[in-house]
């Protein structure tokens, strides 16, 4: 694949996430995209080259490409996100290359907190294991908007169509049960959360070029899917939310009066002549101005950085959220929330903890841990007492301030948090409030798969 | 009024945003997320594209208010002129405050050596960390991209550095959404990448789409250079050519813009912005593997120096 004038041209960005087991594939998988992209270039492919050489390796170590650090080339592993870029005629991506193994589910976590879409990459002759239903966890837990099954290594096993369609429908049912079906679909096929392909990453089968193997695929390529995904949402049915970055007051002789409300739109829209309510002090104005990065506008949507001015000269600071009067979230100080534990320290019932929500931080105290999630079978452990790194549970916190925070369910950007060490300033836990799919299966050791996931 | 954003066609939403429009509202996101949590923050401005690309966003992010962050340059003594006089000039027009730290005055008074092989990008981390220390800067804005090189693929947005402006690679914070965590210990700063998510065809096509004025040496032009492992260095005060490197005169440009002696011209006829995407978009050759030496001293030199406070 060349660069055209198309691809010069302007085009959207998606950002999406890889996962998978340590022997899918990945690695190959990834190195075809850039590899036929472009984006692995001749000075790039030969240090790769060389320091498979040097190591008695005959063939390139694509591997190579990805383990920038170190310790990942010494030991052969992968132990960090990295982020990767590539381009076609259609589309840029951002790539967050997310290692495996299990110990790392909250560098899973991570890369899929700002993906579009995620691919789970399974192996065909071994089908969906532990690891991809995990993974599969992960991302409808992470509300990320789509996923791509890659059914790898389809030339292991003779490219029999039996297989992949065995594999896509216990995928299927598993995310039936994650209770995604319902959420995001429509009359569209591109609007499913799912999109199974059958590949084989190494012989290059339906990754950038269809298959000459398969002719019974009649789908996308992952290359095509990933050009063709929408990445934009509807924006009439997102609640408008505008967290308070930065407070702009120039008092220069040129504007001596000018004072707008800096930030990045985190959900919905906002409109000139819109009335709107500051959170958490209830006042009301409305929008007199919209300033996006230089040039006025009526109408600024998520997720553009501008800035606005109110017809009223009333008190608000960084921290506090705008959003519609007509659609103002509720304010509250007691937090409940599913959270990946991503620190090496546990997170105890009793400990004191900053949160970090929108442009807002302030002090809270873990009050409850209720459960832990088994990734694996989706059971739940009441009471635990803690959280160790990579676990993923329930928790209730109380805060010192008031937060504006919606669901997770209705909001990425506002329904999100951080816990932040006071002490050391170390981040200790990703937050996602409100009901997950775990949820719902709290009632004790009976939890099953059969449980209505409350999404 | 219009609307600012460039709605895409062929995307089925007249609200997605362009990959330049998402890069820039992601850039602005981050500069004032650190303006509104840090005391003391500082933009690296070398009067490379990247930093040129770096404080033009600053600029939007805060208008109509002036960028309220001084500058600071790392100067080797072996800079481009033409650099050094953009620097000059775009800090006065913009009324910036302009820090210098300068590797000359650092040999001068002993405090560094020279290098046998005369290269001084490396020898920038010590007076770089000094003036972050002496300054008591709490933000380092840095022009980093992950695409220019496999370790800064791995580096985050907000990185934290210790007293000694190490980075540990094993020990950063996860980052997840858009929530950075910029808490930091008194003596340690955070470095922070905007551009981050930017690859250099994205900073040139927006260089071109906001019209951006830039160094002239980022153009095609006549150059005396001589050829040392393989690259076209300019011939100057700073150590080159010897005796056995013959000097010519080429038709030029530079990709990037470091020290003279560690930066390499590339033969190119690229004299407008056009042609210049046009011959990155061709080139078969990433930024630094074809211009600069200092990556090229070992498999993780990179990581080595930002390791030691290098960015």
């Amino acid at each position: 694949m060349t660069t055209t004038a198309e691809q010069l041209s302007a085009t959207t960005l998606l950002r999406f996430a890889t996962a998978g087991s340590v022997d899918d594939g990945k690695s190959t998988l990834v190195g075809r995209l850039l590899h036929d992209s472009k984006s692995v270039l001749t000075d790039q492919l030969e240090a790769v080259e060389h320091a498979s050489r040097s190591r008695g390796q005959e063939a390139p170590d694509l591997a190579l490409l990805t383990d920038g650090l170190r310790a990942e080339r010494e030991q052969g592993i992968t132990i960090d996100v990295a982020y990767r870029y590539f381009a076609t005629a259609r589309r840029r991506f951002i790539l967050a290359d997310t290692p495996g193994h299990v110990q790392y589910t909250r560098n899973m976590v991570t890369g899929a907190s700002t993906a579009e879409l995620a691919v789970v990459l399974v192996d065909a002759r071994n089908g969906v294991v532990e690891q991809t239903r995990r993974h599969a966890a992960v991302a409808a837990l992470l509300r990320v908007p789509h996923v791509v099954l890659a059914v790898n290594k389809m030339d292991l096993v003779d490219y029999a169509e039996p297989v992949f369609a065995a594999i896509a429908e216990e995928f299927t049912a598993y995310a039936a049960s994650l209770g995604v079906p319902g959420w995001g679909s429509g009359g569209d096929p591109q609007e499913n959360w799912c999109t199974a392909i059958p590949i084989s990453a190494l012989a290059g089968d339906n990754v950038v070029e269809p298959s000459a193997h398969m002719d019974w695929y009649g789908g996308p390529t992952v290359l095509e899917h990933l050009e063709t995904v929408p990445v934009s949402h509807d924006l009439t049915a997102c609640h408008a939310r505008f967290p308070v970055q930065y407070v702009i007051r120039p008092q220069t002789a040129e504007h001596p009066d000018y004072r707008g409300y800096a930030g990045q739109i985190a959900a919905g829209a906002f409109r000139v002549g819109e009335a709107v309510t500051v959170l958490p002090s209830g006042r009301t104005s409305t929008i007199a101005a919209i300033d996006a990065l230089g040039e006025s506008v009526d109408i600024a949507w998520a997720p553009q950085s501008v800035t606005l001015r109110l017809a009223d000269d009333i008190d608000i600071s960084r921290g506090d959220l705008i959003a519609p009067s007509a659609d103002a979230p509720a304010i509250t100080q007691d937090v409940e929330a599913t959270v990946c534990h991503v620190a090496d320290q546990p997170l105890e019932v009793g400990r004191r903890v900053l949160i970090k929500h929108t442009t807002r931080t302030v002090k809270a105290i873990v009050k409850d841990i209720p459960s832990r999630l088994t990734l694996d079978d989706l059971s739940q452990h009441p009471a635990p007492g803690r959280l160790v790194a990579n676990d993923i549970g329930r928790v209730v916190l109380r805060t010192a301030e008031p937060l504006a925070l919606d669901a997770y369910a209705d909001s990425r950007r506002t329904g999100s948090f951080l816990l932040i060490d006071p002490a050391d300033g170390t981040t200790l836990t990703a937050g996602m409030a409100g009901a997950s799919f775990a949820a719902a299966a709290a009632a004790g050791d009976d939890a099953s798969d059969d449980a209505e996931w409350d999404f | 009024m219009t609307t600012a954003a460039t709605v895409s066609e062929g995307t089925g939403s007249p609200y997605a945003l362009s990959h330049l429009d998402s890069l820039e509202s992601e850039a602005v996101h981050i500069f004032r997320e650190v303006a509104g949590e840090f005391e003391r923050p500082v933009i690296l401005f070398s009067g490379g594209k990247d930093s040129i690309v770096m404080l033009h966003l600053a600029l939007k992010a805060f208008a109509p208010a002036p960028v309220p962050f001084a500058l600071l340059h790392v100067d080797t003594g072996h800079n481009f002129p033409e650099v050094l006089e953009y620097r000059d000039r775009t800090v006065a027009r913009h009324g910036l405050r302009l820090h210098v730290a300068s590797v000359q005055e650092y040999i001068d008074a002993g405090k560094l050596r020279e290098r046998p092989d005369g290269t001084r990008n490396p020898l920038q981390t010590v007076p770089l960390t000094e003036a972050i220390q002496q300054h008591r800067f709490d933000a380092v804005f840095g022009g980093g991209r992950r695409d220019e090189e496999k370790a800064r693929a791995k580096e985050r947005v907000f990185s934290l550095r210790d007293e000694f402006s190490q980075w540990d690679p094993r020990r950063q914070r996860p980052e997840l959404w858009q929530l950075y965590n910029g808490r930091h210990a008194p003596g340690e700063h955070v470095r922070v990448f905007p551009i981050s998510n930017w690859t250099e065809l994205d900073v040139w096509q927006y260089i071109a789409r906001e019209g951006i004025e830039l160094p002239e040496i980022y153009f095609a032009h006549d150059r005396e250079v001589f050829n040392r492992n393989g690259m076209w260095l300019t011939a100057g005060d700073w150590g080159g050519p010897k005796e056995h490197e013959d000097v010519e005169t080429r038709q030029v440009r530079y990709r990037t813009v470091g020290d003279m002696s560690c930066t390499g011209a590339v033969d190119s006829d690229a004299t407008t912005l056009g042609a210049v995407i046009a011959e990155i978009a061709a080139s078969r050759l990433t930024e630094r593997g074809a211009t600069r030496a200092d990556d090229k001293m070992s498999e993780a030199a990179m990581e080595d120096r930002k390791r030691e406070g290098y960015f």
